[in-house]
């Protein structure tokens, strides 16, 4: 019983990361209908800005609180990967808008082969370890709780909550959720839309920046190619909660986590990636709504 | 992006003032962007801690490419290109030409000479051991994927499915050679169509759960499934090899009659009193590749003046009036799919018999990311245009690797391989900003009332499919 709640409590860790990326599949298909793929690589660079601005830090500031350094860890990688992902969706993205469309899609993909290779080219291609940020562990009876968990999980928390704000209070979530539902008549109604659709790509760029900075601390190592299966896992997350519901992307996520723990634990680790991509093959042929979604009408 | 309306006729006055603003606007982006991931190096000193260095100069590099680049397509680029749009509009020409040149006309001859010519030509400038990088290479490298790309344009281009997972076939093609050559001693030539012939089940087994799919989250179903079979191979040691993979797997041999093998008795240098080489062997896989290609363009060719072609073809353009005619796209779908894998499997099969060793590491998704570009690049469905996209995009980057002379401009310490994969993906992304219908964006109907006419890109809708 204590490992299954150990087990629990891995899943939702890992859950909340994949359910932070997710929403930022789950906006920008909402939004635009396209398959952001180079989505997984941005918070690859998240992480990358993380770990950069903490090697910095600590050489120029040695003793700095700990607390200190993962805010301004956090603020820096939602900064840059912000500024990336606006300036993809603006050169690659945004021209394309309207094309057939296959093309979005060999875009997306091309840029993601383009990111994880700039950061290998620039950064080398070895794994990058990082000397562990938080160490302390709680210990409720024989479950261990280890800081970094309950920190990720008030996070991700945090952010959900004002994010959900954002899109649920406030104009902006207004013309957001009405360039989903209808771009021609939004625009007609003065809402600007280039300018919903770039705030879109930042939202969810700075939501992944989160996200790798959480999954750099979880892990310690950050990695070149580390976009492409947390990519793939958190856009699993998205569809089995529903694709464009974002409720969905962090049920999903949830879901994605505590399945990926407890198949490792369970039954086999060197399959654990199988299980995610059977999922998503399973929800898209048996329910492609997912969960939270919203029935797609098919037009003539 | 916000001058795309104005008049360009005439130089607009504040045309330089805007240029310098959006140079600096993009070198200061570009010095955000880039100030992280290019401004500072990170590397593992001697305690194997990380440390960090700063690299100013390449980062300045960076910015004043991004700065004056903009600048330069602002204030001098753009406007040029809207002047030759708005002369062409005025003088009322069509993208549509109808006279074509010599080479135009006789292209598929002159290609078939130069590939049929390509390796006696190499052996006698380059000798026969200097001939095997070109042949290898350039030559049987650039038609595996030609062959690929024509395989998965079956699926893609007629059909209109678009396969994320394409490499898999590959893969089970790979694997069914190495295994059953491994385990049973059967030869090249038996297990080639059976390679294919497994390769065609596959594509009906993974075919029939997502007959109901379209679109991209077809293209995710198929990334899945493709994936799941990668992570078997390499999890399934047992059998597979794990990661490790096989390795010896047999050489081909002329219909066994000249073999390749360094101690065969009727090894083919021997034979023929020929210097021992390994080149021999790229030479004739060379001619088998092509075989298999020019089958590959063959049968599509004919498949799509059959009713079966004529109803993938229908089915991309729209699946619900294709259905309403009564079409079956149950079995126009598997067909498509089994189609398309059985030529996956039969370069599969060749790819293993080329290398003598097969691993997971071969297949994975960015091989089908790779395969899709190509035939989106050449212009789904058109066979020439996918040749010239797989030549351009695999010769291109394997040209990269003979680069030798860029190190004597960046420095001993450069390696041109590495930056393989991003002039890959930033060509992908580039081709398709400026020709999102591919390099041979026109489509010839096969089906036609009294005259062919050929149909620009622009004016052919997208499938749903």
């Amino acid at each position: 019983m204590e490992y299954f709640i150990q087990q629990l409590l891995n899943g939702l860790t890992l859950g909340s990361i994949y359910g932070l990326v997710a929403i930022g599949y789950t906006m920008v298909y909402g939004i635009i209908g396209m398959i952001n793929f180079a989505h997984g690589d941005i918070f690859m660079l998240g992480g990358f800005a993380a770990l950069i601005v903490f090697l910095i830090l600590t050489s120029f500031f040695a003793g700095i609180p700990v607390a200190l350094a993962l805010l301004v860890m956090l603020v820096v990688a939602m900064l840059v990967t912000s500024l990336w992902n606006w300036t993809i969706e603006r050169v690659a993205y945004r021209p394309l808008r309207g094309s057939f469309r296959l093309a979005p899609l060999i875009t997306a993909i091309g840029m993601s082969i383009v990111l994880s290779n700039f950061i290998q080219v620039t950064q080398g291609p070895r794994n990058k370890p990082v000397p562990p940020l938080v160490n302390d562990v709680f210990h409720f009876g024989s479950i261990t709780v280890s800081l970094k968990q309950i920190l990720i999980v008030i996070v991700t928390s945090v952010l959900l909550a004002a994010f959900w704000y954002i899109v649920n209070k406030t104009p902006l979530g207004r013309a957001q959720r009405a360039t989903e539902q209808d771009r021609k008549m939004a625009a007609l109604l003065g809402v600007d839309v280039d300018r919903t659709i770039s705030i879109t790509f930042v939202m969810g760029a700075a939501l992944a920046a989160v996200a790798g900075t959480m999954y750099l601390m979880y892990y310690g190592v950050a990695s070149f190619n580390d976009g492409f299966i947390p990519g793939v896992k958190a856009f699993t997350a998205a569809v089995l909660g529903g694709i464009g519901s974002l409720p969905g992307a962090v049920l999903g996520g949830l879901l994605i986590g505590l399945i990926e723990s407890l198949w490792s634990a369970y039954f086999s680790i060197a399959y654990k990636d199988v299980a995610t991509f059977a999922i998503l093959a399973f929800v898209l042929i048996f329910k492609p709504t997912g969960i939270l979604g919203r029935p797609e009408v098919e037009k003539v | 992006m916000s001058n795309a309306n104005s008049p360009a006729t005439d130089v607009a006055p504040g045309l330089m003032a805007k240029a310098l603003r959006e140079g600096l606007f993009a070198g200061v982006l570009a010095f955000g962007m880039f100030l992280l991931y290019v401004g500072v190096e990170t590397y593992q000193n001697i305690d194997n801690a990380l440390v960090w260095r700063m690299r100013w100069g390449l980062l300045a590099v960076f910015v004043a490419i991004a700065a004056v680049g903009r600048f330069l397509v602002v204030a001098f680029l753009r406007p040029s290109l809207d002047r030759r749009k708005l002369n062409k509009a005025k003088a009322g020409l069509l993208d549509v030409s109808e006279d074509k040149g010599f080479f135009h006309k006789h292209f598929l001859k002159i290609a078939m000479i130069v590939l049929v010519l390509y390796p006696p030509v190499i052996v006698s400038l380059y000798g026969v051991q200097g001939s095997l990088k070109f042949v290898d290479n350039f030559g049987i490298q650039i038609l595996i994927y030609v062959m690929l790309a024509w395989g998965l344009n079956v699926v893609v281009g007629l059909a209109g499915l678009l396969d994320l997972g394409y490499v898999a076939f590959y893969a089970v093609g790979a694997y069914s050679y190495a295994l059953l050559s491994d385990h049973f001693g059967l030869s090249f030539w038996v297990l080639l169509p059976m390679a294919g012939i497994l390769a065609a089940f596959w594509g009906i087994i993974l075919g029939f759960p997502v007959l109901r799919l379209r679109g991209d989250y077809l293209a995710i179903v198929t990334l899945a499934f493709g994936e799941i079979i990668r992570l078997v191979l390499m999890n399934w040691a047992e059998v597979t090899g794990g990661t490790a993979g096989i390795s010896g797997v047999a050489k081909a041999s002329i219909f066994g009659i000249w073999s390749f093998d360094v101690g065969a008795s009727n090894n083919f240098a021997k034979a023929f009193a020929l210097p021992m080489s390994s080149a021999y062997y790229k030479i004739f896989l060379f001619y088998v590749i092509l075989a298999l290609c020019l089958i590959t363009a063959y049968v599509t060719i004919r498949l799509r003046r059959m009713p079966i072609g004529r109803a993938w073809e229908a089915l991309r353009e729209d699946e619900i009036a294709c259905r309403s005619l009564g079409i079956n796209t149950v079995t126009t779908k598997l067909t498509a799919f089994a189609i398309g894998a059985m030529f996956g499997g039969f370069a599969g099969s060749f790819f293993a018999a080329r290398q003598g060793f097969v691993s997971p590491e071969s297949f994975v998704f960015l091989e089908s990311a790779v395969i899709l570009a190509i035939v989106v690049l050449g212009g789904m469905g058109s066979l020439t245009g996918i040749a010239v996209a797989a030549v351009v995009m695999i010769g291109g980057t394997e040209l990269l690797r003979e680069m030798e002379f860029l190190k004597h401009v960046f420095g001993p310490d450069f390696t041109p391989e590495l930056y393989r994969m991003l002039l890959f993906g930033l060509a992908m992304v580039v081709v398709m900003l400026f020709k999102p219908r591919g390099f041979v964006g026109s489509r010839e109907p096969t089906a036609f009332l009294k005259e062919r006419k050929s149909v620009s890109g622009s004016f052919t809708k997208e499938g749903h499919g």
